[in-house]
Parts: structure tokens; sequence; C-alpha cells
């Protein structure tokens, strides 16, 4: 089953406490930055905690992504040397524009997993779009490369390059979220929402997070740990919805014995596109297909 | 490696530790001063922990002044190998 990414927790590289707990705080998937949330002068102590947190700490059912700096910076590439052969499960890479900047970083990663022995296959990559050129170049990154495993939006960055307000309804970048789903969708990888910034305001997440949900996103990043519940629970489905994916799903593999590829479940037309629905709902609460 | 600087590394905050690294003043050998939360229950551990460090990167003199706020041992050695390198000058990809 694919992993689930409802939620993707930001811990800063240079926060013990928070990184030591990481695997406690309940997220699908944790991401250990070593970019923003790390002052310039503080970027060797990040990646050496970050490097000896990896070895050490277990952070049980988690995915554990290291977003590092970007390849044009001073930091880029020691982040790569010493995260690699830790072999996160991804690296998230920033502010990627061109599909140049994201054959430069599969380049790079495979000469270090080379020196390594570690497979090309191991170690997935997100990356992140949060420039205009990004944003207009998201189709063609996105097919790239069959290590591309999540795209997600920086929305913070993104309305800084537009000097564009940022506003709770995200309406200055709309289209962007719209135009990165797509790009997502049609390589079958995940789309992960932006950050909600004001922490107090639990409403105000719940309403964007079931807006990120309806748009298509797979999940949303989260700066808080508070914020985790919330985003789970508009992103898990209820009972009810389990209880009629079921029911859809039980008859398909029913009607698909006889032959028979449309039908109707409680007076409703079920086809293909029903049952890959009913099929997702089923996979996010966790209920095994074989099963049923 | 030979300590060339003063440097530091870490923090004051919870479960992080805060070191100070220079070439020890009218002395050779290794000087540490530990002041930890947890210094009874853990002292002699951390000791150990930055001793071991201290062997790794083969440091013969320097005198160390340790703060810890209760770090766990993995960030020990992490604040140890940073101030190590900030403090020998051999600190990579940072503006430090």
């Amino acid at each position: 089953m694919k992993q689930k990414r409802r939620t993707m927790l930001y811990i800063p590289g240079n926060n013990p406490a928070m990184l030591i707990h990481g695997g406690t705080y309940g997220a699908d998937s944790l991401l250990l930055d070593l970019e923003d949330s790390v002052a310039l002068e503080q970027k060797d102590s990040a990646r050496i905690l970050v490097k000896n947190v990896l070895k050490n700490i277990n952070f049980y059912d988690a995915e554990v992504c290291v977003r590092i700096n970007h390849l044009d910076t001073p930091f880029g590439m020691e982040d790569l040397k010493e995260i690699i052969p830790l072999k996160p499960d991804a690296i998230r890479y920033p502010k990627t524009e061109t599909i140049e900047d994201l054959k430069r970083l599969v380049t790079v990663m495979e000469e270090i997993e080379d020196q390594h022995e570690i497979s090309h296959d191991e170690i997935k990559i997100h990356i992140m779009i949060e420039t205009a050129l990004g944003v207009q170049n998201v189709f063609e990154i996105a097919k790239l490369c069959h290590r591309l495993d999540a795209i997600t939006i920086g929305g913070q960055d993104l309305t800084a390059d537009m000097n564009i307000k940022s506003t709770k309804d995200g309406s200055g970048i709309d289209l962007a979220r719209k135009m990165i789903v797509m790009a997502a969708k049609a390589n079958k990888i995940d789309a992960i929402d932006t950050v909600f910034v004001d922490i107090d305001d639990e409403e105000g997440l719940r309403k964007e997070t079931e807006k990120s949900k309806n748009l298509g996103f797979t999940g949303k990043a989260v700066i808080n740990p508070r914020q985790i519940d919330i985003v789970h629970e508009v992103y898990t489905p209820t009972e009810q919805e389990i209880r009629k994916a079921y029911k859809i799903y039980k008859e398909f593999k029913k009607k698909r014995t006889e032959g028979i590829g449309v039908f109707a479940v409680d007076g409703k037309m079920v086809d293909a596109p029903v049952v890959a629905r009913a099929k997702y709902t089923l996979e996010l609460a966790h209920i095994n297909l074989q099963e049923i | 490696m030979e300590i060339i600087k003063k440097a530091q590394a870490g923090s004051f905050e919870s479960s992080d530790i805060l070191i100070l690294a220079e070439k020890p003043k009218d002395t050779k050998g290794r000087v540490i001063q530990l002041n930890s939360i947890v210094e009874k229950q853990y002292g002699e551990m951390i000791l150990k922990t930055v001793s071991k460090v201290l062997d790794e990167f083969e440091v013969a003199d320097i005198h160390l002044v340790i703060h810890d706020k209760g770090a766990l041992t993995t960030v020990i050695q992490a604040r140890m190998e940073t101030v190590l390198l900030r403090a020998s000058n051999n600190q990579k990809g940072t503006m430090y």
C-alpha cells in the first residue's frame, strides 16, 4: 500500500527537542529541515545534528524526508554528501524551477549513491515549487524522472516571488495550486499543499485543508504538531464514506467475476472511476482490499 | 586534530547542550568543565560521550566548557563534532 501523506511536519534541523520527538507527534511524514528554518551560520550544526538523529533516533512509522539547501547555495552539496549515506525516505529539493534543476539534483545524488553503493531507487525525491517560473515549468518537471514522488507548493516563497500579499483565502496562488495538482496527478505522484501559518486559527486551518482536499492535494504541510489532528480529520474518510466504499468495492469484485463492468449500488451507477475512488477511500482507511 | 581557535556549538535550549572549545592556555591535555541539569544522574555518561568524540577526532589538547540542558547522547555527539570542526577550522558548507 502506498505511503499516506496526509501531513508533512516541518521540524527545524537545529532543534534537538523537536527532532528527537519527531516520531511521536503522529504526522504521516516528517521534514527534517536544513533550509529556511536554519540560520546561515548554523547550517553545519544543523546538518551534523540531523545526520546523528537519522542514525540514532526511531521515527516509528513516519516517512522521513530531509529538506536540503539548493545546490546553488554554498550548503546544498555538503547537505547531500552527509545525508544521502543515511538513506532517508526522501530528499526534498527547494525552489525547483526548471528540468535542469531536477536533472542536476539527480546527477549529484546518483554520484553520491554510487560512492556508497546505494541503489538509485531507494531514496525518493520531493520537489518544492515556489516561484512563478517553477509553476510555469511544473508539467515538464513532473514527468522528468521516476524517483520524483511528490510535489509541494511553497506558498510563502511563491507569494514573495510574485510580489503579492499572502492572504488567508490564498487567492493569489490559486492557479499555482491547481497547476501543481494537475501536474502531480498526471504523473501519479502526490501533491502536498503549503503550510497554514496561523497556528492559533484552527477553524481557518480546517477550512483551508478542506479546500486543499477538494482541489486534489494528497495532504498538507504543517508547521506545528497541534495542526496534525485537524488535517488528519479532514483527510481521513468518515465511517459513512468507508461503509459506502466498502459496499461499492465488494459489489465490484462480485460483478467482475460475472464479467459485468457497470452496475448499480443503492440506485446509483457504478463504473471504473467510482470504483477507483472507493478503492482510494478504503486504502486511506487502512482496509485490506484482498480481504473484501 | 589541532584546536586553533575559539568556537561554540549548540544552545541553552531544553534537550540541547552548549559547548565552548578553545586551546588550553597554560597547560596541555584535556580540560573539561561540565555544568548539567542532570549532572548527578548522567554527568559521568556525558563526560564519557565527550571523551569518545575527542578520541575519534584525535584531540589531545583542548579546553571545553559545557552547559548541558538534558541533551541525549546523539545530540551531545553532534554538538561535539560541530564544535571540533569549527575550532579546528575544518567546518564545511556553512557561513560560520
